[in-house]
């Protein structure tokens, strides 16, 4: 087994240990830090993928951002009380099986079509070394008769590629993104009547 | 064993997105359902790279920023939500907010 290979399996097993410890650690603090576990895996896969852009955001944004919105909310509700509650629901069975029915069934048709689809792109059905593709960009001339320019790293391919050919879906994240934000703090600061 | 090819990624990807929907479905805890949310978009967005990786193709990196920026906005606004619960019935379990069941 070569090294990329053995790679590929630590960090998916580390990744999948993760999610299921998020899944079934009883305290919500404990399923946060099961989840950073599985954030930072991933991240690790990204960067051997070529990824190392989304590598990047992945640290900075989920295991940076989103953790501490998560460990800030586990402290401001009262997590002790909940110890005593039911923490998995009635019908966590039935819930069970139908994710098992989902792995199977629908799991087993994507990857068996993901293999042979990969077989007739590449022939061999190797999984092909992230390509010139991900990591360089050509950049036309700014000046006529000026031979292109070339550019490499993965983040700057990303950037050339968002702010040209995604430029308005990119506004309209920003426009998201700060409409949440409104909402985050709407949300937060309105006092709710209780009524039971 | 057998080199690591697209199937394995998509199978990894697979078994993230069914640990996140059995966590949706069996937790009754709201931030752990949230958390499980997160681990669904996480999934989606391996399949992306995975596939990005295959066609040499810049799109998936894209998109995959995109999943990111939603999923940094949902988890601002679920959590607020969380807290707007809490204050409501002091408590962040599923069963106590099941007033609609009718």
């Amino acid at each position: 087994m070569d090294a990329g290979a053995l790679f590929f399996w630590v960090f998916a097993t580390l990744s999948v240990v993760g999610a299921a410890g998020v899944v079934t650690m009883r305290q919500p603090v404990h399923s946060a830090i099961c989840l950073l576990a599985t954030f930072l895996a991933v991240a690790c896969l990204f960067v051997s993928a070529g990824a190392e852009f989304l590598a990047a955001v992945q640290i900075l944004v989920y295991a940076g951002g989103v953790m501490v919105l998560f460990l800030f909310t586990i402290m401001l509700v009262n997590v002790r009380k909940q110890a005593s509650e039911r923490y998995v629901s009635r019908t966590a069975g039935a819930a069970l099986l139908a994710g098992l029915l989902l792995l199977v069934l629908v799991g087993g048709l994507a990857v068996g079509d993901a293999r042979r689809w990969g077989d007739s792109t590449t022939g061999t059905g190797a999984f092909p070394p992230p390509s010139a593709a991900l990591s360089s960009v050509e950049i036309p001339a700014t000046s006529p008769g000026a031979p292109p320019e070339r550019i490499t790293g993965n983040s700057q391919a990303v950037a050339w590629s968002l702010y040209r050919d995604w430029l308005l879906p990119f506004e309209v994240a920003s426009v998201l993104l700060l409409v949440a934000m409104i909402g985050a703090v709407v949300l937060g600061k309105r006092t709710v009547e209780k009524f039971d | 064993m057998t080199a690591v090819t697209l199937s394995h990624w998509v199978g990894l990807s697979f078994v993230l997105f069914t640990i996140g929907v059995v966590g949706v479905l069996v937790r009754r805890n709201l931030l752990t359902v949230l958390m499980s949310i997160e681990l669904m978009l996480n999934a989606v967005n391996i399949n992306l790279v995975a596939f990005s990786r295959q066609l040499g193709d810049l799109g998936g990196h894209v998109l995959a920023v995109f999943v990111i920026a939603v999923a940094a906005g949902e988890a601002a606004i679920g959590l607020a939500l969380v807290i707007a619960l809490y204050r409501l019935k002091s408590s962040v379990n599923l069963d106590e907010a099941a007033e609609m069941k009718g």
